[in-house]
């Protein structure tokens, strides 16, 4: 016993004395939140808006000010004629144009009908699609606001609730996936790296050569990567909770045990890694290559499984991080309690049983 | 009883292409320094790896301290000391750091055994707060030791502990070597160096795989069959091709800043040099007469194995 603690506290004295494991370990999960809840968000706002206003007059004035009210909406400089917003597209200052025609309000109260143009940059078609929407959405307000008391005869209003995120939180879907990618790179890159380190340094002939059973290498390689990995776990929740706001609905204790069991996976798939690599690259190349790249591509956290050619939706099914996607997405986001996730969990658990039996049956008690 | 048997141990790798140890024997008495001399590639790493458990024999059979090195080797790993070729300890961790890991690991402290390490210890102490990665290649090999004797091993097997290491620390490294062997531990040492094969008690030269000869420093030398001559000039390259193309001259090779040679019919040695210089009149020109040493006998053996080769492939 006191063996193995001693293995462990050199393992965590190998961490804290090097720069770049300590980067990767606590700086990768502060870049991955805030890269994914700042810079990737899905979210449109603060989008630059420029009108070309040739009515100036009340009505379209008011809905000038409207927009600028909007925080969807930044106001930059009016221009005075078509090129001018061409130009300001071309230079990236605006997603979109709002053009009112010379007559704007006279046409409103004379005919009444008035046309106003929006213009929107579709090189991004998504962002595109939501400007229009909001625009409209801010013009057939107004319109209404306008005349309070007609009523059309019949009329369905569709009410919507987005669930579960009602307040299009775009952090919200892509934190599970964060959790499972950094899972991937401490527990299954780091660990192997850490075991094949031992390979290439020549100090696992002198632990072979010992009185230490060699399946206790494993154990006290992982033990320090599973804390790890925890602490990487608490450090996104934190960030989630008070950075971005996401709230975690569900029970924090299945929450913690369904992610032990995900870190038990990758680990399993790590020691698995370095006991067919020779080389530190190698190792890391092969973690990157099998192991993170499917856990982006495949679970859903990026791209929507269901959008997939069926063979990808097959092979999907046969990677760890999907599962463990659908039960964080199931507990945190919705708040569901274990007998949602009961089947999803006894997969993890399946493959978990079955990755790290084959780890420690391929570990090598010898060199060759 | 000898502390390490080994009989026929053959290994070969690629699938029985390369032939790493082919069909070696030999035995090491308790207490004996032994020593495996031979170049790069002879086989002394897979055969120290066999030794050690850490490779199974291809057929052929060993013991250590009485132990089958394939059915006992949880109990061979449990007496051992074995220091790989490689410098094998952690470079992120301090002197002290190392050392207490692998006293841990061997299930003792540094206390316990402090006695059997304390002479190579105390030299690298002061530097005890230092990560070994930042140490020289002497102090390297000595803490090394230090964590390969840590335990109190029945039999030391130490590969190549001296290559990449200064001719002082060398001579240090031996000098402990020769101490640990009083208080009753089997070393097997290996190393490329001819010069410390004086060194040891006894001595196996391998070459390919093979071990070509057995015997103390002393009676290896001894066995040297001719008479041996030194000989240099200005233009030493000019010599070497004459002496070699000399009807009279049996083998001729350079050997330091002199060439060693040795002739067909060894006769009275000043009518023998005189004929010789006569026949090669060069610049400069140097003739004596000189003792073998380890390595004049293991050029010597590995030359005849090459026309043995020879022989038996034609």
């Amino acid at each position: 016993m006191k063996q193995l603690f001693v293995f462990i506290r050199k393992e965590f004295y190998h961490v804290f004395r090097d720069r770049r494991t300590l980067l990767i370990l606590f700086g990768l999960p502060v870049v991955q939140i805030v890269l994914f809840g700042f810079a990737l968000s899905s979210e449109v706002k603060n989008i630059g808006i420029t009108i070309f206003d040739q009515a100036h007059d009340l009505n379209s004035e008011q809905i000038v000010d409207r927009i600028k009210t909007s925080e969807y909406f930044i106001l930059k400089e009016s221009v005075n004629n078509y090129s001018e917003i061409e130009d300001r597209f071309q230079e990236g200052r605006v997603k979109c144009a709002l053009v009112f025609p010379p007559n704007f309000g006279a046409d409103l109260y004379r005919t009444g009908q008035a046309q106003v143009q929006i213009i929107a940059d579709a090189a991004d078609p998504n962002t595109a699609k939501i400007l229009e929407t909001y625009l409209s959405a801010i013009i057939g307000q107004y319109q209404h606001e306008l005349n309070p008391n007609v009523k059309i005869p019949y009329q369905i209003v569709p009410t919507v609730r987005q669930l579960y995120n009602e307040e299009q939180n775009g952090s919200l879907s892509f934190i599970p996936g964060v959790i499972a990618l950094i899972f991937m790179i401490v527990s299954t890159a780091l660990t192997s790296v850490a075991v094949v380190r031992e390979k290439e340094m020549g100090t696992m002939e002198i632990l072979l050569v010992s009185p230490f059973n060699p399946i206790m290498v494993l154990i006290a390689k992982a033990i320090p990567y599973l804390v790890l990995s925890l602490i990487d776990f608490i450090i996104v929740l934190l960030l989630s909770a008070y950075l971005l706001d996401v709230e975690i609905k569900g029970s924090l204790l299945l929450l913690f045990g369904e992610s032990i069991l995900f870190i038990i996976t990758c680990l399993s798939l790590g020691l698995l890694v370095s006991s067919v690599t020779e080389s530190q690259q190698a190792a890391m190349l092969f973690s990157m290559m099998a192991m993170m790249l499917p856990t982006l591509l495949l679970t859903g956290f990026i791209f929507p499984l269901e959008n997939m050619p069926k063979i990808f939706q097959v092979i999907s099914n046969i990677i760890p991080s999907k599962y463990y996607y659908i039960i964080v997405k199931a507990v945190m986001l919705k708040g569901l309690g274990f007998e949602y996730v009961w089947k999803e969990t006894l997969v993890l658990l399946g493959m978990t049983t079955f990755l790290l039996g084959l780890a420690l049956k391929k570990f090598k008690i010898r060199l060759a | 009883m000898s502390d390490v048997q080994v009989n026929s141990l053959t290994k070969t790798f690629e699938k029985g292409s390369i032939q790493a140890v082919n069909d070696v024997s030999f035995s090491v008495e308790k207490g004996e320094l032994f020593g495996l001399i031979g170049p790069d590639g002879a086989g002394k790493t897979t055969l120290f790896r066999m030794l050690t458990t850490l490779l199974l024999p291809d057929s052929g059979s060993a013991t250590v301290n009485g132990m089958d090195i394939v059915k006992d080797y949880r109990e061979i790993r449990r007496r051992v000391g074995y220091m790989p070729g490689k410098f094998s300890l952690y470079q992120d961790l301090t002197i002290e750091e190392n050392l207490h890991f692998f006293a841990t690991v061997f299930n003792t402290t540094i206390e316990e055994n402090y006695n059997l390490i304390k002479d190579i210890y105390v030299q690298i102490e002061p530097f005890k707060k230092r990560r070994a990665g930042k140490l020289s290649g002497g102090m390297k090999q000595k803490l090394a030791l230090c964590c390969a004797l840590i335990h109190k091993p029945t039999v030391l097997f130490l590969d190549e502990p001296t290559t990449g290491v200064d001719v002082v620390s060398r001579k240090e490294f031996w000098d402990m070597l020769k101490s640990l062997k009083q208080q009753g531990i089997t070393i097997l040492v290996s190393t490329p160096y001819m010069d410390e094969a004086n060194l040891c008690d006894r001595i196996a030269l391998i070459q390919n795989g093979e071990i070509m000869s057995i015997n103390t420093p002393e009676n290896i030398v001894k066995s040297f069959p001719n008479t041996l001559y030194a000989a240099k000039a200005k233009n030493i390259y000019l010599l070497l091709k004459r002496l070699e193309a000399d009807e009279e001259v049996e083998s001729c090779y350079a050997f330091g800043e002199y060439l060693h040679f040795t002739v067909k019919t060894d006769g009275n040695e000043n009518d023998l040099l005189n004929a010789i210089a006569e026949r090669h009149p060069l610049d400069e020109l140097e003739l004596k007469k000189i003792k073998p040493t380890i390595e004049d006998a293991f050029i010597r053996l590995m030359h005849e194995n090459t026309i043995k080769v020879t022989a038996d492939g034609e």
